[in-house]
């Protein structure tokens, strides 16, 4: 009844104005970024920070290789970042894969013991909060030994959000879920896969995604540990020494990117995974 | 009707309860005393009461003045801190299946769908029964509450009325002697709940298992119970009255609501509820 000129929603819309409806999605990240940049460039090429532009990452010849050919190996330490950074990612892997075998073991534990959760609750308290740099020396008086150290180190930086976010959602559990288990006379082990486990899952999974970015950012302190060896953190500390700014800076936003990847991929398997409730 | 009101507070028809030496299950001067931080506080006290197998019973009573926490400890959920609670010789010490409970909230477990539900039940009371035979209980249980479209669902795409047909199905499924529900129906629409009721009413007359219910609703309670208990306001609450409600069985509801004993007994726990006990007093 209401005489409209406009057209029906969906009706050939041409690609411009896709474009314009949309942009309120894309145009302000897409702004932030370009503006960063760009003051970035114009920052440096000024002379008021010592950074090298972003532009210089693909007009100097050693950063430009980096970013054109990532497969590249000449044998030894001079492989192309993919290379480096698989390197990296199968430490990182042992040491989460560790911290979340023992974290979850724990922290049901704690969960279903307050006695133990008491006992043990202000040292955690306490060993979450030291750096991961700061257990450096301490794993390598630990292990005596490079490889081992490393990946104590990201053990440790990466265990505590799964250990207390396990435990809370042991905690967390509904009491009708657990009447429901003594009423039936549930055994320990059912209890423990019927209901333990899909009710705290969520949980977990949250503790598991904090933990992942976690491990990823232990990497270049676990790396430091480890002169000479193929990995993206010693990539860095690598460059650093010889002075080959672009290099760290290729590297460090390498990481980030790296980090934001496997983050977005936690995310997706805790959708997956976790059952909705 | 003021005649029909029995003037001893413990005036249960001597008729229907048994000789309580050796009933079915039995209250031996059971109280229930929590402390808190204002010093102990007596819930119930002094709770002697005879229940017969087979028999439904109803509890009613103002919010607060102990039912959950006298069928708690049926259900073994609480203990007595004075006397005991016995069924079939053997006291009640802690929850076991058979005496099965609804549970206020269904108490369901949302990531499995309505067979898995049951199907734990089955299988976590009776872990030794065939495969085949625990499923065939499963299916069974499922069908009485008229689910058997619904049973793969998750419980999240369950209606209220569904998730409570489920919660019994469960319940009745692992056939325990007693059935214990809070207030099963209260939180549903009326047309669900009548359904329910009759429901229940149906497979209750196939299994013949012992019922204790607690409900807010007299007419509910004059549908399906045998005995109503009518509790008076805490703290300390006891056992005001037992009234006997004898319309011969199946029930139709129709029927009932014609019979004039109907509402002589339904003024009779109006009065008791609202006049003898009305919520403002305290009990003395
Ligand atoms: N664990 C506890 N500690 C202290 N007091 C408690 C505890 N559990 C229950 N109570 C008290 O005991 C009394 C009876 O509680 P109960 O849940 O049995 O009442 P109810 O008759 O079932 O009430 P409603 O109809 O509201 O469900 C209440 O006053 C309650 O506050
Ligand atoms: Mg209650």
């Amino acid at each position: 009844m209401v005489p409209t000129s406009s057209r029906r929603p969906g009706a050939s819309i041409s690609p411009l104005r896709w474009l314009t409806r949309s942009s309120g999605s894309w145009l302000p990240p897409l702004l932030g970024t370009g503006g960063f940049l760009l003051l970035w460039q114009i920052l440096s090429s000024a002379g008021v920070i010592a950074l090298p532009a972003p532009s210089s990452l693909f007009t100097e010849e050693r950063t430009r290789t980096l970013i054109f050919y990532p497969f590249y190996d000449r044998g030894g330490l001079d492989k192309g970042l993919f290379w480096q950074t698989m390197a990296s990612l199968s430490r990182v892997a042992q040491g989460y894969t560790l911290a979340a075998l023992v974290g979850i073991a724990v922290g049901i534990t704690i969960g279903l013991k307050p006695t133990i959760n008491r006992a043990f609750d202000p040292l955690f308290q306490f060993l979450r909060m030291v750096a991961p740099l700061a257990w450096v020396p301490i794993a390598l008086v630990l292990f005596q030994n490079n490889q081992p150290a490393a990946i104590f180190v990201i053990f440790i930086t990466a265990i505590w959000p799964i250990l207390i976010n396990t435990a809370e959602g042991v905690r967390q559990i509904p009491q009708d879920y657990r009447n429901v288990a003594l009423v039936l006379q549930m055994s320990s082990r059912r209890f423990f896969t019927k209901v333990l486990i899909p009710s705290a899952l969520p949980y977990i999974f949250t503790g598991l995604r904090i933990s992942i970015g976690l491990a990823w950012l232990a990497i270049i302190a676990a790396e430091i540990v480890m002169p000479g060896t193929l990995g993206i953190g010693f990539f860095i500390w690598d460059a650093y020494q010889q002075n080959y700014v672009g290099e760290i800076v290729l590297g460090v936003i390498w990481i980030g990117a790296i980090g934001l990847v496997l983050d977005r991929l936690m995310a997706w398997l805790q959708t997956r995974i976790s059952p909705g409730q | 009707m003021s005649t029909l009101i029995q003037p001893a507070p413990m005036g249960a028809p001597a008729s229907a309860a048994p000789p309580p030496g050796d009933a079915f299950l039995r209250f031996e001067n059971v109280s229930k005393v929590y402390p808190t931080a204002t010093g102990p506080y007596t819930v119930l006290d002094a709770i002697d009461m005879a229940v017969n197998q087979g028999e439904f019973m109803c509890v009613i009573g103002h919010s607060g003045c102990g039912k959950s926490t006298l069928l708690n400890m049926v259900s073994g959920f609480a203990t007595p801190t004075e006397g005991q609670v016995i069924l079939h010789g053997n006291r009640i010490t802690k929850p076991g299946p058979d005496r099965m409970v609804v549970f206020q909230g269904y108490a369901l477990l949302p990531w499995f769908t309505a067979y898995e539900n049951v199907y734990l039940a089955v299988d976590s009371v009776k872990p030794d029964l065939p495969e085949r035979e625990k499923k065939e209980i499963t299916r069974e249980h499922l069908a009485m509450v008229g689910l058997t479209e619904a049973a793969e669902k998750k419980i999240l795409q369950l209606s209220g009325g569904m998730k409570q047909r489920v919660a019994i199905a469960r319940a009745l499924a692992i056939r325990p002697e007693v059935l214990i529900l809070d207030e099963p129906f209260g939180a549903l629409d009326a047309i669900t709940k009548e359904e329910l009721q009759e429901e229940l009413l149906t497979i209750w007359n196939t299994q013949k298992c012992t019922v204790l219910m607690i409900t807010h609703d007299i007419d509910e309670a004059l549908f399906l119970a045998d005995r109503l208990v009518m509790m008076t306001n805490g703290p300390a609450a006891k056992i005001g009255e037992i009234m006997d409600i004898s319309f011969p069985r199946p029930r139709n509801r129709e029927e009932i609501m014609e019979d004039p004993l109907y509402y002589d007994l339904r003024n009779q726990a109006l009065d008791f509820l609202y006049s003898r006990f009305a919520h403002d007093d305290t009990a003395d």
